[in-house]
This record gives structure tokens, sequence and C-alpha cells, in this order.
């Protein structure tokens, strides 16, 4: 199982490779929408590629909750398989 | 065997698995057939992204069905993968919901409505024209609807394109005929996909079609509709075009 900042690094790869924002800015207490300017659209594929990487399934109805990168990096590591 | 065995189906409209275009793509692989892809835009990269969760990964081709380039070069794009086409599946819409949904029907503005009947209802003609130099007698369009013949809250121009493109199902009928290709739609119930969450007050339709649909309907259930569409492509419905087939529970023959 992946650790938290394994997490958190594996994803802020996604969000530079889908929206172009620097890994490094992707931390924890930032919100995808208002500070790293994430749109729904990116939104959507940043979800379908977190759950190839980490072996999640992120429901539709999760994804509102998820406003910052801490909430999925807890929602992703409370979800993976054992 | 599967009733798509050896053919060649172009699904154009996949974004996530809880696309129509998916399940139908899906159903299509378990039917025996070789099935290609296609979307538009930046959402493209979605459905690269999600084409390996088909039982076989399909080609994903770029098709905005605004863009004449695209559509010049589609046939060549397929001719990549495939000599032919035996289906074609048009599952594709688009309406502003800022602008042309949710009630506001009498100020909806006309380019957002010339751009909802250019996307989700011309395209069924402009898509299937593309197609036509892949398409022999026996081949099969198919398109997705939702009842156009009566009013829905918060359907809007939505609803007006849905008309324009049941119409252009009938138009497509009577030029394809002569070809020996089929052209007909299925009439869906609501489906929890990207496209209808966007529709401002959707919601109120889950309550609506359970209570109503004699047969029962689970809107996130989408093998109904894909196993319908692909009855259409197949060789089972040789005598019918021009046709709309609901897939609905029944809901539609309902009067409450
Ligand atoms: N979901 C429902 O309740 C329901 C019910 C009946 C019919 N339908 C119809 O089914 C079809 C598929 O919709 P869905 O519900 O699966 O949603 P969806 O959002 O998964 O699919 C719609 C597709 O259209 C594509 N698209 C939009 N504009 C495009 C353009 N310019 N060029 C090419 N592609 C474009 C989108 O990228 C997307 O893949 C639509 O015609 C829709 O109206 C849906």
């Amino acid at each position: 199982m992946a650790s938290t900042e394994e997490i958190r690094s594996g994803l802020a790869d996604i969000v530079n490779e889908v929206a172009g924002i620097p890994a490094d800015e992707v931390q924890l207490d930032k919100s995808f929408i208002d500070d790293l300017d994430v749109d729904s659209l990116s939104m959507v594929e940043v979800v379908v590629a977190a759950e190839e990487t980490f072996g999640v399934k992120i429901p539709d109805d999760e994804v509102k909750n998820l406003k910052t990168v801490g909430d999925a990096v807890a929602f992703i590591e409370s979800n993976q398989a054992a | 065997m599967g009733i798509l065995e050896g053919k060649r189906i172009l699904v154009a409209g996949v974004t996530l698995d809880t696309s129509i275009g998916f399940a139908t793509a899906r159903v299509a692989q378990e039917e025996g057939a070789t099935v290609l892809i296609s979307n538009f835009g930046r959402a493209l990269n979605i459905t690269k992204r999600i084409a390996s969760r088909l039982p076989q990964t399909p080609p994903v081709l770029e098709l905005d069905v605004t863009d004449d380039e695209h559509l010049a070069g589609l046939a060549d794009q397929v001719k990549e993968h495939v000599d032919g086409l035996d289906g074609v599946v048009h599952s594709i819409a688009y309406g502003n919901p800022k602008t042309i949904l949710g009630g506001k029907f009498l100020e909806g503005p006309w380019p957002d409505v010339a751009q909802a009947v250019q996307v989700s209802a011309y395209s069924l003609a402009s898509l299937t024209n593309a197609c036509m130099p892949l398409m022999q007698p026996g081949g099969s369009i198919v398109g997705m609807t939702f009842d156009a013949s009566v009013a829905w809250p918060g359907y809007d121009w939505m609803g007006f394109a849905k008309g324009a493109l049941e119409s252009c199902n009938r138009y497509l009928a009577r030029d394809l005929g002569p070809r020996g290709i089929r052209c007909n739609l299925v009439s869906a119930g609501a489906l929890n996909t990207l496209a209808a969450k966007a529709i401002p007050g959707f919601e109120m339709f889950e309550e609506e079609w359970l209570k109503r649909a004699p047969l029962g309907w689970d809107l996130d259930d989408l093998e109904p509709t894909a196993r319908s569409v692909v009855g259409l492509l197949s060789d089972f419905f040789p005598k019918t075009t021009g046709e709309i087939v609901h897939v609905d529970g029944g809901y539609h023959a309902m009067g409450a």
C-alpha cells in the first residue's frame, strides 16, 4: 500500500500531466478549483487517471466532496485495496 | 457466436465508462464486433484512458462533428484500422446548460440553440455522410434520442434538438434505404451519465421514471439501452428503418 506522501506525489504527477500545473504546487491544503485552476473536465480526467494509478474506484457522487488535494489523497488512502 | 460477429462498428461519443456509447461498445465487443470509438476536444484524453476498460482496447479516433476537416478525414482514419464499417452509433449531444437548458426556454439565444442543433441533430446526417464511403448494403446507423414528442422540465432547447434529430432519422431512412442501409434511433429512459447530470433539475426524472415505468427502471444500468442499440446494429431488424425504439421501461406508453 502506498503512503500518504506517495499518493500525494503520484496525484501531483497526474495533475501535472492533465492540467499542466507544476507538481510541487499540488500540496494537501490546495483546492483543485480555487488554487490549482483545475476545471470540471480536467477533474474528470484526473479522477479517471487516479483510478488507474491507485486501483481505486472513485464514484461520481464522491468527486464533488474532493475539494482539496488532501481530500483526494485521504479518499484514495482509505479505499486502496489492502 | 454473437449477433455482431464479423461486424465493424464505429461508436462516436464515448467519454466515461458511464457513457451510453461505452456500454454499447462493450456489448458490441461481447457480441463479436470489432469496435472503434471516437470523441472530441479535451474529452478525447479521457476517452483514451477509458478505452482500456473495454474488454478489448479499441482504437480511439478524434472526431468533432462540428469540424468539417475531421468529417472529411474520418473515412481515412477508420481505414487505418478496418477496411469498412457495418454500423455507426451516434451517441452525441450538447446544449449549453447555462443558456438553453433549465427553464429559460423563452430567452434561449439563437447561437447556442444553433450549436445544440448542429452537434446533436445535424451531425447525425453529417456523420452518416462521412461514413458512407465505408458502408455497404446491410449497414446500420443508430442514434440516441430522448422522447421529443412531449415537452420535459428543464430539457428545453435540447428537446427541440432531439425533435430535429428524430426528423433527421426519418429523412436518412428515406435516402439510405435504396442503398440497403438502415437508420434508427433508440429513445432511452433517463440515465445517470455526464451529459444528463449537466441538465439542471435532472434528478426529478429519477422518481418519475421509477414510478411510471411498468418494467421498472434503473438510471445507473446502461445495459438495456446498449443491448437494444446492438440489436438494431445486428441483422435481426432487417426491415426496420426510420424507427424510434423506446428503451425506457415502458414509460412512454403510460398516461400517468
Ligand atoms: N443520459 C440520458 O438520460 C439519455 C437519455 C436518452 C438519450 N440520451 C442521449 O444519449 C447520447 C449519449 O449521451 P450520454 O448520456 O451517454 O452522455 P455522454 O456525455 O457520456 O455522451 C455524450 C458525448 O457527446 C460527445 N460530444 C459532445 N459534443 C461533441 C462534438 N462536437 N463532437 C463529437 N462529440 C461530441 C461528448 O464528448 C460525449 O462523449 C446523447 O445523444 C444523449 O442525448 C441520453
